[in-house]
């Protein structure tokens, strides 16, 4: 097996709508593994997973799954399973015959198709609605049935858009359990979301996208190196946020200190982390403010991903 | 590339498909289409079409209590008949139809936002038209041919034996099988134009009702333009034949007649044309609902 037929290849590839612009000269391979897209609405992560899958193709370069393209359907999507984050579902249909129909249509006869239906059900834990019509379902389940027609063929490459999106926190666990032990098969597993604390510690690499770029790629502490010059932030949880970020600016090393949305903490931005402790215990210690917590908010996506791109990534 | 190279390629292109797999694909597809199609009440207004005509005949049939006169009044009810398959159903019932099954087939998922799940799994494009295509040709055939079938049924059944006889022992039967040929040929002839128009424009409306103005045009243009016309088959094929009315009558030019065989061929090969085109059409097709 050549190297290219275990990688997902990205070769110079743009997408536009138009005059919009999806995606632009993205390069990348990706190795077997779960790999995150993060990026905030609109960067791009959804074009990349529609021209990865050949729901759209690239209006300039050329993108390779496991050494096939989507010119090839048969073989190839023998080989992806792709849920996408769209919320709808042929009319009138139920989970089970969600499932079972495009497993019809991939060649499956109908003892093999029925009996990969109910292991796809089992495995996303839908088992017992499976009879139930999909209008009826809750959004998690939707989400859920979804992701079990996505798996039921077992794909080598998993392409998840917003897979987490809608679930309580036990399916949350359940699926990412899942998505880790189909990439322990030596699968691809492709996220996208905006969770990004949960994306961060499943991910063997991320992708990090803005406005159509890929901003920064690999593993998440090489993505770190990359952007070691960057001030380092750290979280402050504080009765007086206003009077510490005042305090901070007066250091020629803080580049920033943002006052969080509830009132109860600042983020600040630093060149030297040692002087802005230092700076912090002497006002904790006046009594000036009342410190309740101090964090590094570096070492997770969501930091690199504000660092690179000026956003916390979260929805829109 | 000789010629001859080019068939050993098309040999060697044909020997490598596996067809049986296209073959239950297509089975697969025709048979939950057609459930997904024809019992669903969003399909009431293609069964109002077709059945509008067998009320009116079925009233006629319980209402008219002159009773049914001589050989005379079966010619004129053949003729009624002939208005109603070819001027209604040809022209309009079927067109309409058509119009929405076929149009659906495609756009519809669009619009629905599900077309995506046919797009993923291990299907050829030109499979899947191929596939709708038939679906939507079974649920029009069946709803048409039974509305067809009714309406002739109803017109003799109040002649008693004198139309039993017409039509077992007279032209009845070939009229009758006439009208369900043209009945099938004009579901798949418009059937076809409608999925090509639904997978080229996003609002295929416009340009159906574009057509409908050509087939209605067409007999004023010269014969090679008539041969592109759905309705210029079907004209050949009807048994019983309408005499010209209305403004467009002194500007028609009457085409050299094409025999049963040449009709049926040539709205065939019209058909396959444009299915090949939709096979065309479809590749350039894009999952883009937002767009929509």
């Amino acid at each position: 097996m050549t190297l290219d037929a275990r990688q997902i290849v990205f070769e110079n590839v743009s997408k536009f709508y138009g005059e919009v612009l999806g995606v632009n000269k993205v390069n990348f391979s990706l190795q077997p593994g779960i790999t995150s897209l993060v990026g905030p609405n609109g960067s791009g992560k959804t074009t990349l997973m529609n021209l990865m899958t050949g729901l759209i193709r690239p209006s300039r370069g050329a993108v390779c799954v496991l050494g096939l393209t989507p010119r090839q359907p048969i073989e190839f999507f023998r080989q992806v399973g792709y849920c996408t984050q769209f919320d709808s579902f042929p009319p009138g249909t139920n989970g089970y015959d969600f499932i079972y129909w495009p497993l019809r249509l991939h060649g499956f006869g109908h003892h093999q198709a029925a009996k990969l239906t109910d292991e796809a059900l089992e495995r996303a834990g839908m088992a017992q609605v499976a009879k139930r019509k999909v209008a009826g379902y809750s959004k998690g389940m939707r989400q859920r049935v979804r992701l079990a027609q996505a798996i039921a063929h077992h794909p080598s490459v998993l392409v998840l858009d917003e897979p987490l999106n809608g679930l309580d926190p036990m399916a949350r666990a359940e699926s990412i359990t899942l998505f880790e032990a189909i990439a322990k098969q030596g699968m691809h597993v492709i996220i996208s979301s905006h969770i990004l604390e949960e994306v961060d510690r499943i991910s063997d690499r991320v992708v990090l996208m803005s406005s159509g770029y890929v901003v920064a790629e690999g593993q998440i502490r090489e993505v770190r190196r990359e952007v070691r010059d960057h001030p380092m932030q750290i979280l402050v949880r504080c009765s007086n946020a206003a009077r510490l970020a005042a305090a901070a600016f007066e250091l020629d090393h803080v580049v920033e200190a943002k006052i969080l949305n509830d009132g109860r903490g600042v983020l600040v931005r630093t060149r030297d982390a040692e002087q802005f402790y230092l700076l912090l215990n002497k006002i904790a210690s006046g009594g000036l403010v009342e410190v309740d917590a101090v964090a590094p908010a570096d070492d997770d996506v969501n930091s690199i991903y504000q660092y690179l791109i000026g956003s916390d990534g979260g929805p829109a | 590339m000789s010629a001859q190279a080019l068939v050993a390629r098309a040999q060697k292109w044909s020997k490598d498909q596996p067809w049986r797999l296209y073959g239950s694909q297509v089975f697969v597809l025709v048979r939950s289409e057609v459930r997904r199609n024809l019992f669903t009440r969003r399909r009431i207004g293609i069964y109002l079409l077709a059945l509008i005509p067998v009320v009116i005949i079925l009233t006629h049939v319980i209402f008219d209590r002159s009773g049914p006169a001589g050989p005379a009044q079966i010619e004129t009810d053949t003729e009624v008949l002939a208005g109603i398959v070819q001027l209604y159903y040809l022209r309009l019932g079927i067109f309409f139809a058509c119009m929405a099954i076929f149009t659906w087939l495609f756009r519809g998922e669009m619009v629905e936002r599900t077309l995506h799940y046919q797009f993923l799994v291990p299907v050829r494009r030109e499979v899947l038209v191929v596939g709708k295509f038939l679906a939507g040709a079974v649920v029009a055939i069946a709803l048409f041919e039974t509305a067809v079938l009714a309406c002739f049924f109803l017109m003799y059944s109040r002649f008693g034996s004198a139309g039993q006889s017409y039509v077992l022992g007279g032209p009845g039967l070939g009229q009758l099988g006439s009208y369900l040929l043209v009945t099938a040929l004009a579901c798949i002839g418009y059937g076809a134009v409608f999925l090509a128009l639904s997978l080229l424009f996003k609002n295929p409306v416009v340009p159906g009702v574009v057509i409908m103005g050509w087939e209605t045009i067409a007999p004023i243009f010269p014969s090679w333009a008539q041969r592109l016309s759905v309705t210029f088959y079907l004209k050949h094929l009807c048994p019983v034949s309408l005499p010209m009315s209305g403004p467009l009558a002194i500007f028609t030019i009457v085409a050299e007649p094409v025999s049963p065989f040449v009709a049926v061929l040539g709205l065939l090969c019209l058909t396959i044309a444009i299915l090949a085109l939709s096979c065309l059409f479809i590749h350039r097709m894009e999952i883009t609902y937002t767009a929509e």
